[in-house]
């Protein structure tokens, strides 16, 4: 019970510093001293308290996107491996319950952007929508082929993929977390598929969807998919670090990752320009290869002999 | 004769000028095939409009004048833009000013005026939508409406209605001339316009600016134009979010323009250039500083570009993207820095060198560019390079000699009857300004020439069938002004 509630505030707080971190080591790389890694929260605290503007050509669905959004994020939380690979709800195939819960998410951001009338989130809708069609088989395919390796349909599994796979081991894990890392980037919307910074309508992807929104509903996106970024990470998570540790370290180690990989998508975003949208797919399909990497790879393992 | 010839910073007497019938007029233009520099109208009294015309020859630096008088009744007549396309927005300005129209123009639109009544090209087609954009914009940007017509993601027609800026100048100009008011026409270029003003007011005033001043003047034309070209360095790159290239890129505009800020207590250098020479002497002192910065300027720059050029992710943005081929670009009449990308030559800084320049006889470099956004951005890296050293080599003059008085003092009183041309290289490309003054010395015409009124037509022909997220990429490269072309 201890353990779960850790991990409730983990989801709620984390994804707070993980933004923070990112936004540091940008402001490292660019020679500035950058804001406290805390700002992030700042701004939340600052949004919550602000006034609605709310656009005329809006309807209700516009209006309760954001509850909808926040509520299911959380919902899909419970689902994931957390600190000590720890699942709160687990139940066999929950990696279904929480890809199309986090969908459901992506489903009310989109027509909530569509809501509003506006040509940049009507386009904004279809870029995300584009890539999302992409990354969800890949995720599915890398999710089931490790499941299929040890028999085991929870997330259990990917703890389990070196003591299940003999020789492959290595590989499937350093394949299975470029499939999770591009994921982050893509759902992340972060450099090198969106730029978080820019404040040009026509180029952006996540930022445009939410360009109506302002105060607390504002605030709501924002710290959803700061948690979605967490949850993703937090796979990666499972399959690093060790199960069975002292429940002290292996949270340490939990946090000291999700910081980690704060460190590497701000240091990317730094160091390469964003990629041209029709480009992106490419990019994005590089995430559906690996996974079929991972793939063949389990087939071998298993009808290999 | 049916044209006058003359030089750039040369009075001619406006008796001289040769009055054609228009038809005749347009016969001529043809025949000469130069490049417009001013095609603009002037009330003639009687309800008459006298419309003049200077092309120039780059080639061997000559202006071409001459004119046409449009009777009271005379409301109309035959096209130049369908046998020389560059005289398109010019034709189209002079009909919004004056109302007389252009028969079969293919693209007679307002330039600034009557917003209200303009008719976007529309496309029909199942798969074909419509993103308006501004005139507000997310960033602190100025106001302009683009209108796309894009299928997906892809670009088949950006059109540009500008005016939202139109503040009057020309006619403030003949009202109250003065170096501030030039310096407002536009904000980025502000000594490049100041200059170009000074310039013809000492030409129709007689009045002889020394060495000295001349050089200060040079000196503060190229700093723009490198702080300029390395802040947009910086745009570039923050577009296409590489963070780094855009901090590099802004800390050391930075340091070029507060050096600017030392020389004259203005970043832009407001406030420098007057008639007469310049307001700012500058000490040895802050010269040694200034070479200083400028070589530190230069290593860094240097290192950015290079360490961007090798990175794959960086060049595949701007290689291909925004492309302007040098016909296009010769056909529409692309002036400045965004001709120079497409392979064309044309820097009034040689064509049309003043005393100054042609005594620092520097090398012309010619660039080979394919005119995408990746031209647009090596053309200015190298010439804010050159600018700086340009820079470097005038402060070392300054320090070791031309001690001169920087503010020559003239006569107040303009040359009655008279027209002169004065044509500036600012960092986009040539600043031209043209003055009339009437029999009692006063200006009753004063005609302003931003690149951008040229250039904005090759920003919409660059982005077609591109994507149109890579729209803002386009625009920074070439960068024009919204003030410069409203006036």
């Amino acid at each position: 019970m201890g353990l779960k509630i850790l991990n409730l505030i983990i989801v709620l707080f984390l994804p707070f510093l993980m933004l923070g971190v990112i936004k540091k080591t940008k402001a490292f790389w660019g020679g500035r001293y950058g804001a406290s890694i805390f700002q992030p929260l700042y701004d939340f605290i600052k949004l919550i308290k602000k006034d609605f503007v709310i656009s005329k050509t809006t309807s209700g669905i516009f209006r309760i996107s954001p509850v909808i959004i926040i509520s299911s994020t959380l919902f899909a939380a419970l689902f994931v491996p957390l600190v000590n690979s720890s699942v709160i709800i687990n139940i066999p195939a929950g990696f279904v319950v929480f890809a199309y819960i986090l969908s459901f998410s992506k489903f009310f951001s989109l027509i909530s952007a569509m809501d509003t009338g506006s040509s940049f989130e009507g386009m904004g809708a279809s870029r995300e929508a584009c890539f999302t069609t992409i990354v969800e088989p890949a995720f599915f395919m890398l999710l089931a082929s490790v499941m299929a390796l040890s028999g085991n349909f929870t997330f259990d599994a990917l703890g389990k993929i070196i003591e299940n796979s003999g020789g492959y081991g290595i590989l499937i894990c350093i394949f299975a977390i470029l499939v999770l890392f591009i994921m982050i980037l893509t759902e992340g919307s972060r450099v090198p598929v969106d730029d978080p910074a820019t404040h040009l309508e026509l180029t952006m992807i996540h930022e445009v969807m939410i360009l109506d929104n302002s105060a607390s509903d504002l605030a709501l996106i924002s710290w959803a998919s700061g948690i979605k970024m967490l949850l993703l990470s937090s796979l990666i998570a499972a399959i690093v670090i060790p199960q069975g540790l002292n429940l002290g370290v292996s949270t340490l180690l939990y946090i000291a990752l999700m910081l980690l990989i704060s460190v590497i998508i701000g240091t990317i975003e730094s160091a390469t320009a964003r990629i041209r949208m029709s480009h992106v797919f490419e990019f994005v399909f590089v995430m559906s290869s690996f996974a079929l990497v991972v793939l063949s790879l389990v087939v071998a393992r298993m009808f290999g002999g | 004769m049916n044209w006058i010839k003359t030089k750039n910073n040369t009075k001619i007497n406006l008796n001289e000028i040769p009055t054609l019938d228009i038809c005749e007029l347009r016969e001529e233009i043809i025949s000469l095939n130069k490049r417009p520099v001013g095609f603009f109208g002037k009330d003639w009294g009687y309800s008459r409009t006298k419309l003049f015309v200077i092309l120039a020859d780059d080639e061997n630096g000559d202006l071409y004048v001459s004119s046409a008088l449009f009777e009271q009744n005379e409301k109309e007549y035959e096209s130049l833009t369908q046998a020389i396309p560059s005289f398109h927005i010019f034709e189209r300005e002079f009909y919004e000013q004056f109302g007389i129209k252009p028969l079969n123009h293919p693209w007679l639109k307002p330039v600034r005026k009557n917003q209200k009544d303009y008719q976007f090209f529309e496309m029909e087609g199942e798969e074909v939508h419509q993103v308006a954009v501004g005139p507000i914009h997310a960033g602190v940007i100025e106001p302009g409406h683009f209108r796309f017509m894009c299928n997906g993601e892809t670009v088949y027609h950006l059109e540009i209605m500008l005016g939202y800026q139109n503040r009057g100048v020309e006619e403030l100009m003949v009202k109250h001339p003065t170096n501030q008011l030039a310096e407002s026409i536009c904000g980025d270029s502000v000594i490049a316009h100041n200059l170009a003003y000074s310039k013809i007011m000492e030409t129709l005033k007689g009045i002889k600016v020394s060495k000295r001043a001349q050089l200060i003047r040079t000196l503060a034309l190229e700093m723009e134009r490198a702080a300029i070209h390395i802040g947009d360095l910086g745009a570039i790159a923050g577009d296409i979010a590489y963070l780094m290239g855009a901090s590099v890129f802004g800390a050391t505009r930075t340091l070029v323009i507060n050096t600017m800020l030392e020389f004259c207590g203005s970043r832009f250098g407001r406030g420098l250039v007057t008639v007469g020479g310049v307001n700012f002497d500058i000490d040895n002192e802050k010269i040694e500083r200034a070479i200083k910065t400028f070589t530190k300027v230069e290593k860094d720059v240097e290192r950015m570009v290079k360490t961007m050029l090798k990175n794959t992710s960086v060049m595949s943005r701007l290689e291909k993207t925004g492309v302007v081929s040098t016909d296009k670009a010769r056909e529409i009449g692309l002036v400045g820095m965004a001709a120079r990308a497409c392979g064309i030559i044309l820097d009034s800084r040689f064509d049309f060198a003043d005393e100054c320049f042609k005594n620092l006889a520097l090398p012309r470099k010619i660039f080979k560019g394919k005119g995408d956004v990746n031209a647009r951005f090596q053309l200015r890296y190298q010439e804010a390079m050159e600018s700086l050293s340009i820079s470097k080599r005038i402060l070392e003059m300054l320090k070791n000699g031309y001690k001169e008085d920087i503010l020559a003092q003239g006569s107040d009183k303009l040359c009655p009857d008279s027209l002169a041309i004065s044509i500036t290289e600012g960092w986009r490309g040539e600043v031209v300004h043209i003055a009339l003054s009437d029999s009692s010395s006063n200006l009753t015409r004063y005609k302003i020439k931003d690149p951008s009124f040229n250039n904005w037509y090759g920003l919409a022909l660059a982005v077609r069938n591109n994507g149109v997220s890579d729209f803002p990429l386009c625009n920074k490269s070439f960068n024009l002004s919204y003030c410069g072309c409203d006036l």
